[in-house]
Parts: structure tokens; C-alpha cells; sequence
């Protein structure tokens, strides 16, 4: 072939039957400036050695998209100038040797309104096992207003879950079950019934937990009920239980979500692992039927934990706003699960802001504009307990859930005990907070003052005090700041 | 994580201070910035400036009496302004509101201003909410009454007026920490509302009276009131000024300051309206801003008249 | 028992003072404060009785305590709350409630259940106070 290798072929030449160069099919396009309705995918790719970044980005661009391997003349039935992805940007991924960030754009008819299974098809479908790349990694989207608009998003939303929960002005409060596994429903339900009782506002299935020879759903459910219902009536508070309705077919999970509603459950949950498809459909279930949907991000970190390859959890999160879930695991940073505080912040502020401008230092690379979608709730699970409640409320802010499940149960004085200390270290944290204080900072004092007119976080203290997760987080932002005329 | 364990606190407790500076205190409350601001911008109102800096000295003493441990309560600190119209009463109150502030005995530094009409209701129940929402809104900082006199109306012995005083009342006494109450208006009127309204009297501590502007004072201002708005006066127009405020000042209805601004907001007119008669191709910035002596003489004052109608009460 | 709606009832009743400090922290947020009464404690009773407007134009949180002492005053006997509303796009809700007055007796609930096919239950909460007319329930 003639002509510099990124350099598009045009007119009959391009058809001949053959093979060419991504970048000389069209893909790349260097001057292209992306209209207000293109989807725009940042892609991190590693070529592999020899293989020229631009044209790495293009093949990206094309898999993606419309291309194959070789040319085909059916190309120009189409119009194929306006279906090709474009990559017009790509940069050498800061500190990072071999790393590139390419920007591919793809126009809007690309997608089926409303499906991110379809989405989902182009993106990450074939190109993830493109062999020209070592590894591949999506790390962010912009999705157009046009597009987001073709989805219903979070079946509740922030706003009116703390309308129907009656709870304002404070992080909820919530605690996974333990043993994860093993329990009877007679047995569960008294978890839930203590920590309720003692002072959170949710408690929740775990995972895996669905219908096992120990406990069948069924009787989950009537106890868990019977657990909601009686801790209720005790303190005047709304009070719920993530009923997991996940299971083997969409058909059992809608029987089991049903049952839920029968029983008055004002919130259910599924797994992130049930797939795209079968989360939306929940979501539109749950919007029809006045449910709380909670997404436990259940195998996400199989593709988004390492930084070279796989998906973004921006990206997850992203979908999941559009897919319309109410709740979604985001990360603590101070927990024993992974998570930088900047990374995740980006995490947060797609779930909770009505736009997100872009924000290089927490991993998001573009302006996001929700168009009004409902909010999703962030919840913070993982190894954490009262003594962190300063950080937890600085880091998370106030709309979020806060999810001690070990730091309930485990409490020394049994599970109500460890639920009024959390509720009672919340409260003094947001009160002091609201004063002006210096809480994050002061945090210890307000603490240990609390706990003066309240035993069980005296004890919860006590027992938590030098329970910390330090480890290096894997997946951090890549950006060199760039000084600006203030600075 | 740190160690969450808060270090016994070893320092002992601070001495008790035994003197204060009273010109830092002064200083760093930025009240002594407020007096010097005032006596740069307001032409003449010697006495009200000299109250003034009288006033701020008792609250700067009160705050050092309190620090030094010497009994004292909530110093009532309502106020009543007099003087004729024009004389610079709502803006003492808003640098009143401001030296208060610098003190720390309002928690924010604002004026609310409020007239019978906005405390008083037309019907039965209509003035308690009326009140209170005023009352509400001024809560932190300064309510400024003008005209206070208008609220009480002896000849109508159903007034609603009367509501709204005792409501006032009630707060002037209870709530003299969320609110510093300045009653506004003819010095006259004022000693006849005070006579027949004692609560009131009794709460007022300090009362501030407000003299006319001497025909020098005036003509100062007025030429402050030009430069600000990029005028000057040719020399003729000087001359047709200081007449025009010996003449204006002796007539009934005048307002100060405000007459003035209102006697140079027509010159500013008939100017244009000369401007426009008479130019000959493009005028230049020194025509646009100057005013003439014809611009100033053709009004009625020099033919005997008033130069505005006594109904329209020469207010802004 | 102890009521645990709203966004402080877990610690000891809040003081005036710190009641001030909340509210001007709600107003400071440009938030319009407002206070509600009610002699049914419910958990799911939206709407208490609406003591006044809700103060959008009032700086300062004295206003508030005024109106507070007068509902007090005349409703002591009940729950009062604090509601701030926050008339941001995208929020045009309650941001912050809580509790600023209660009975000094709070006789709890009555949780009625009704057997139902299988093993399924039908659950209905029932304030004790609400056995009473409205207006004589804490008395």
C-alpha cells in the first residue's frame, strides 16, 4: 500500500479487495472533534512491542465498531464514513512505559436506545482479545444527554428513598448479616431484628446468599419480615432488609422479588453478576412496583481491579446509573477492600451529582452531564467500624450508606449493642460536623464524648481502636497535574 | 491511624487576663476603621459623629468589663435616631449596624428597614404574623423603624399599631440578644411618641439627634453627589447652587440630602434636554458633564415656588 | 420508649443552644427552616401540622428559636421537628429533620399481626397515643 501508514486511503482504493491498516481504513481520524451526541470511550492500551500506538488506537476504534480483519465491499452499502468509530486522540499514559490512552468517538446510531447490553457488545466485545494489544483497558465514557435519556436509571433515586425512609440530613446506617453462609432463617431473622432494633436502618443479605439447603428463601424472607416489622413497631422508625432475589432464572427472581413486595419489603437486591440485562429488568420492576433495588457489585473486581486490563468500576458505575439501580457498592477507602480515596471519589460523584465536570485527579477524563437521571445511593462495606466515623463521613459524605457488618455483629455486647453504637457515633459525628467543627481532625475527641453518655460505642472503641487497612491501592488515577495560572 | 487516644491535656489552664488594651480592642474589632470611613464620607453631622465614637467607646468598655470578670448583663442597646429628613439616619444605622457587629454584639451585620405599613395589618390577625415576620427577618442584626411615631395613632382607639408596639415591645425586652431595635424620625414627633409610649422610652439607651446641614454643608454634599456621578458645576452654576439652597432651605418640606439629590436629578435632565436643543455636530465628555447655571435657575424656587409637590413629600 | 425518627435521636434531647447551631447551619446552606407538630408518631405519617411557613428570607436562627418557644408554648405536649428544605434542582426535598420536642411519656407502638395463607403475615403499627382523639393524646 502507498502513503504514510496512518494516512486514511480514499476513493476505489480503499475497497480493493486486501487488506489495510486500521488507520488507513478510516479509524483514525486526528482532526475529528467529537458532535455533542458521539459516545467517547478512553480506552488504556498497551500494544504489543513494535505495534504503533495510532494504529493500535484505530484497530480499537474498528473492532469496536464496523470493522473485520480484511476489507469488505459490502462496506459501501452503508454509510460506512458515519458508522466507523474514530480514534482522534491518543497520549502516552503518564509514568506508565507502553501505556497509551486512546479517545475513540462512535456516533449515536451505533447503539440500540436504552440496552447496555448492546453497548456493552461493541465496547467490550470482541476487541478485549484483539491480539495486536497486550492489554486493554476501558476506563471512562461520556455518555451523551441523547443517550441517557433512553434509559429509565435508579428505579428510586437518592431524594425520594430518604422520602419514604423518612431519614434526612445523615449517612444511613446498615449491616450485612454474618455468618455469611450457614444460618438458619429463624436464626437470621434475629440479626436483623438486634441490629435494627439497636439502631440501623438496613440490614442486608449478603451475596451468595440466595436459597441454600441451610435456609430456602422463603423462610428468609417471612423472618427477615417478621424481624423489619417488629423493630419498627419498637422505635417509630422506618426500618429494611435487602432481601437478595437473586437466583438462577429471571422467572425465580421475579417470583422471589414479588414475594418480597407481598411481605412489605420496602427494598430488595441483587447481584451485579446476574448480568446487564437481567439488572435492568429489576430496575424497571422495582420502578413499577415502588422498590428500593440494591446492586451488590458482586465480581467486579475480576475486571476492574487491575490497571492495565478490564473494565474501569467508573465505567461499571456509569452503567449502573443508566441500568437504574438505587444502591451500589463504591468503595470506603478506610476498609479492608480496596480503594483510593481519589479514585474513589470519581466512584461518588458519578453516583450522587447531576453533572460531573471533568476531574483528571479522581480518573474522570470527561464532562458527564446526567440529564436529571435519579441518583444512586453509594454504600461503604467492607471492614469498617465506629472509630473510623470521622474519616468514613469526611471521605463519603453524607448521602451514602454506611455498612458495618462485622462492626455490628461483632460487637462485644451483642449485635444491638454494636448497632446503637454506630448509630449514636454517627449522629454526635453529623452534629458536630453541622456545628463547624473540625471533625475530621477532632474526630477522636467527638468520639470518646459520645461515648460518655453511651456504653456500647465506649466499647466499640475499645475494641476497634487499632483495627486499620493500609495497603497500597492497585487501581489509582494516572495524571500529571498541570499548573495553572492561579497556581 | 493515629493513636485515637486524645494526650491528657498538661497545659494549665489560662490566666485569667487581668488588663486590657482598650484603643486594640478598638483597633482590631475594625470599629476605629468604621468611625474614621464615617468622618471621611459624611460631610458635617459633627455632634452625630462625636455620639458616635461616645457610643463605641461604652460598647468597647462593656466587652473589657466582661472579659475582666466584672458583673454585668445584656446592655440594652436600642436606639433612637431624630433629626429631619434627609440628615443621615438610615446611613448611621447601617455603620451603627457595623461597629455592633465588629463588637460582637450582633451576630450579623445587617439592617432590616421597616415602615408602619410593613408592620401593621389592614384587618383583624393580620398584624401579629406581619410583625413577627419583619421581626424574624431582622433577628441577628438591626431593625430600623422610620417614622416610629406613625405606629402609634391615639386618635383611633382600635388601631392595629398598638399590636404591633407591644409586640415589639416584648422582643425590644426579651430578645435583646437576637435583635438591636433604632427608632426613626422628627425629633418633635419623636418626644410626643415617647411621651405617651413610656415601654419605649424606657428601653431606648441611646438617642442620637440629627441637626440640619448648614447652607455650606449642603453645598459640599451636593458637589460629593456630583463627582460621584462624573458632573461638575461650571462656575456660574456654583453661584446658582448656593442661591438655589439659601432659597430652598427656608421653604417648608426640606428634606437635606435629599432635596439636594432630588434638585440635581432635574438639573441633570434639564441639562440633557439643553444638550440636545442646542449642539451644534458631536459634543465631547466635558459637555456631557457639565452643568450650567440655566440649568440650575429655571427652577420654580427662584420664582417663588416649591420645586416639588409637597405630596409627592420630595422622598426618594 | 424512645421515638428514634429524626436525625439526632439517639443522643441525650439537644439543648437550645445546639438546636441554634443546627438551624443556622441549615439556613447558612440556604436551606428554608420550618418547624412541624404532630401527636401521631407513626412512621410513616408524612405530614405533620405545619407550624407556620417555612422561613425562606430569615438569616438568622433566633427567628426560628422565636417561632420554636411559641410552639412550645402551645404544643408542648407533642413532637415538634425541625425540617430544612433545600429547593435545589435535583434535591427539592427535606435535607436535615429532627426532633426538638416530645411527650414526656411516649407509650410506644402496637404491632398487630394477621395470619395470613401459608405462612405469610400482614403487620400494622398502632401508636398507643393514637387510641385517643387527636389533640388529647399526651395529655
Amino acid at each position: 500500500m502507498e502513503g504514510s501508514s496512518d494516512t486514511p486511503v480514499t476513493g476505489a482504493e480503499r475497497y480493493k479487495a486486501g487488506v489495510l491498516k486500521y488507520a488507513q481504513m478510516g479509524y483514525w481520524v486526528p482532526d475529528y472533534e467529537p458532535r455533542d451526541t458521539d459516545i467517547i470511550a478512553l480506552f488504556r492500551i498497551t500494544p504489543q512491542d513494535g505495534v504503533d500506538p495510532i494504529e493500535a488506537a484505530a484497530a480499537v476504534a474498528g473492532e469496536s465498531s464496523t470493522a473485520t480483519w480484511t476489507v469488505v465491499w459490502t462496506d459501501r452499502l452503508t454509510a460506512a464514513e458515519k458508522y466507523r468509530a474514530k480514534a482522534y486522540r491518543v497520549d502516552p499514559v503518564p509514568n506508565a512505559e507502553g501505556q497509551y490512552f486512546a479517545y475513540i468517538a462512535y456516533d449515536l446510531d451505533l447503539f440500540e436506545p436504552g440496552s447496555i447490553a448492546n453497548l456493552t457488545a461493541s465496547i467490550i466485545g470482541n476487541v478485549f482479545g484483539f491480539k495486536p494489544l497486550k492489554a486493554l483497558r476501558l476506563e471512562d465514557m461520556r455518555l451523551p444527554v441523547a443517550y441517557v435519556k433512553t434509559f429509565q436509571g435508579p428505579a428510586t433515586g437518592i431524594v425520594v428513598e430518604r422520602e419514604r425512609l423518612d431519614k434526612f440530613g445523615r449517612p444511613l446506617l446498615g449491616a450485612t448479616v454474618k455468618p455469611k453462609l450457614g444460618l438458619s432463617g429463624r436464626n437470621y431473622g434475629r440479626v436483623v431484628y438486634e441490629a435494627l432494633k439497636g439502631g440501623l436502618d438496613f440490614t442486608k443479605d449478603d451475596e451468595n446468599i440466595n436459597s441454600q439447603p441451610f435456609m430456602h428463601w422463603r423462610d428468609r424472607f417471612l423472618y427477615c419480615m417478621e424481624a423489619v416489622n417488629k423493630a419498627q413497631a419498637e422505635t417509630g422508625e422506618v426500618k429494611g432488609t435487602y432481601l437478595n432475589v437473586t437466583a438462577g432464572t429471571m422467572e425465580e427472581m421475579y417470583e422471589r422479588a414479588e414475594f418480597a413486595k407481598e411481605l412489605g419489603s420496602c427494598i430488595i437486591m441483587i447481584d451485579l453478576v446476574i448480568g446487564y440485562t437481567a439488572i435492568q429488568s429489576m430496575a424497571n420492576w422495582a420502578r413499577k412496583n415502588d422498590m428500593i433495588l440494591h446492586l451488590h457489585r458482586a465480581g467486579h473486581s475480576t475486571y476492574t481491579r487491575q490497571k492495565s486490563h478490564g473494565v474501569s468500576f467508573r465505567v461499571i458505575t456509569k452503567w449502573m446509573r443508566l441500568t437504574g439501580v438505587d444502591h451500589i457498592h463504591a468503595g470506603t477507602v478506610v476498609g479492608k477492600l480496596e480503594g483510593d480515596p481519589a479514585t474513589t471519589k470519581g466512584y461518588y460523584d458519578i453516583c450522587r451529582e447531576e453533572f460531573n465536570p471533568m476531574a483528571l485527579e479522581n480518573g474522570l477524563f470527561f464532562d458527564q452531564d446526567w440529564a436529571s437521571l435519579n441518583k444512586v445511593m453509594p454504600v461503604a462495606s467492607g471492614g469498617i467500624h465506629a472509630g473510623q466515623m470521622h474519616k468514613l463521613l469526611h471521605h463519603l459524605g453524607e448521602d451514602t450508606v454506611f455498612q458495618f457488618g462485622g462492626g455490628t455483629i461483632g460487637h462485644p455486647m451483642g449485635i444491638a449493642a454494636g448497632a446503637t453504637a454506630n448509630r449514636v457515633a454517627l449522629e454526635a459525628m453529623v452534629l458536630a460536623r453541622n456545628e463547624g467543627r473540625d471533625y475530621l481532625n477532632e474526630g477522636p475527641e467527638i468520639l470518646q464524648a459520645a461515648a460518655r453518655h453511651c456504653q456500647p460505642l465506649a466499647q466499640a472503641l475499645e475494641v476497634w481502636k487499632d483495627v486499620t487497612f493500609d495497603y497500597t491501592s492497585t487501581d489509582t488515577p494516572d495524571f500529571v497535574p498541570t499548573p495553572t495560572a492561579s497556581a | 491511624m493515629t493513636d485515637e487516644t486524645a494526650l491528657p491535656d498538661t497545659s494549665p489552664e489560662p490566666p485569667r487576663e487581668t488588663a486590657v488594651d482598650l484603643r486594640r480592642e478598638m483597633a482590631d474589632s475594625g470599629v476605629q476603621d468604621i468611625l474614621d470611613q464615617l468622618d471621611r464620607d459624611l460631610i458635617g453631622l459633627k455632634p452625630v459623629k462625636q455620639r458616635l465614637r461616645e457610643i463605641a467607646a461604652l460598647l468597647v468598655v462593656e466587652k473589657a468589663r466582661q472579659r475582666l470578670g466584672l458583673a454585668h448583663d445584656t446592655p440594652t442597646l436600642h436606639m433612637s435616631f431624630t433629626g429631619n429628613p434627609g440628615t443621615g439616619k438610615t446611613t448611621v444605622a447601617m455603620r451603627m449596624a457595623s461597629i455592633l457587629h465588629g463588637l460582637g454584639y450582633i451576630r450579623r451585620d445587617h439592617v432590616v428597614t421597616a415602615t408602619r405599613d410593613d408592620l401593621v395589618g389592614q384587618y383583624i390577625g393580620h398584624t401579629a404574623p406581619k410583625t413577627k415576620e419583619i421581626l424574624k427577618k431582622a433577628m441577628g442584626g438591626v431593625l430600623f423603624i422610620d417614622e416610629a411615631y406613625y405606629l402609634y395613632r391615639p386618635e383611633n382607639e382600635r388601631d392595629y399599631g398598638q399590636e404591633a408596639i407591644e409586640i415589639l415591645l416584648q422582643v425590644m425586652e426579651n430578645q435583646r440578644d437576637d435583635l438591636v431595635v433604632i427608632l426613626a424620625g422628627y425629633g418633635d414627633r419623636m418626644d410626643k411618641f415617647f411621651a405617651s409610649n413610656p415601654g419605649f422610652r424606657s428601653r431606648i439607651a441611646h438617642h442620637i439627634d440629627f441637626p440640619d446641614y448648614g447652607e455650606e454643608e449642603l453645598f459640599a454634599i451636593a458637589r460629593h453627589m456630583l463627582d460621584d456621578m462624573n458632573y461638575h458645576l461650571t462656575p456660574a452654576a456654583e453661584t446658582a447652587l448656593a442661591e438655589y439652597i439659601a432659597l430652598r432651605r427656608a421653604q417648608p418640606h426640606f428634606a437635606n440630602a435629599r432635596s439636594l439629590r432630588n434638585a440635581l436629578d432635574r438639573a441633570r435632565l434639564r441639562q440633557a434636554k439643553r444638550i440636545f436643543e442646542t449642539a451644534q455636530g458631536p459634543v465631547d465628555a466635558d459637555a456631557l458633564s457639565a452643568i450650567d447655571a440655566a440649568d440650575i435657575r429655571a427652577s420654580r424656587v427662584f420664582s417663588g415656588g416649591l420645586d416639588a409637590q409637597p405630596s409627592s413629600g420630595d422622598r426618594p | 420508649m424512645r421515638v428514634t425518627q429524626g436525625t439526632f435521636s439517639f443522643l441525650p434531647d439537644l439543648t437550645d443552644e445546639q438546636i441554634t447551631k443546627q438551624v443556622q447551619y441549615c439556613i447558612d446552606n440556604g436551606w428554608a427552616v420550618s418547624l412541624e407538630f404532630t401527636d401521631d408518631p407513626h412512621p410513616r405519617n408524612t405530614y405533620w401540622d405545619m407550624w407556620g411557613h417555612p422561613m425562606f428570607d430569615n438569616p438568622d436562627a433566633a427567628a426560628l428559636m422565636t417561632e420554636l418557644a411559641a410552639c412550645r408554648k402551645a404544643y408542648g405536649d407533642r413532637y415538634i421537628r425541625v425540617v430544612a428544605f433545600d429547593a435545589t434542582h435535583g434535591w427539592e426535598s427535606v435535607k436535615l429533620s429532627f426532633i426538638v420536642n416530645r411527650p414526656t411519656d411516649e407509650p410506644g407502638f402496637r404491632l398487630n399481626r394477621m395470619e395470613m395463607e401459608g405462612r405469610k403475615m400482614r403487620y400494622a403499627t398502632f401508636p398507643y397515643s393514637a387510641d385517643r382523639p387527636a389533640g388529647q393524646r399526651y395529655q
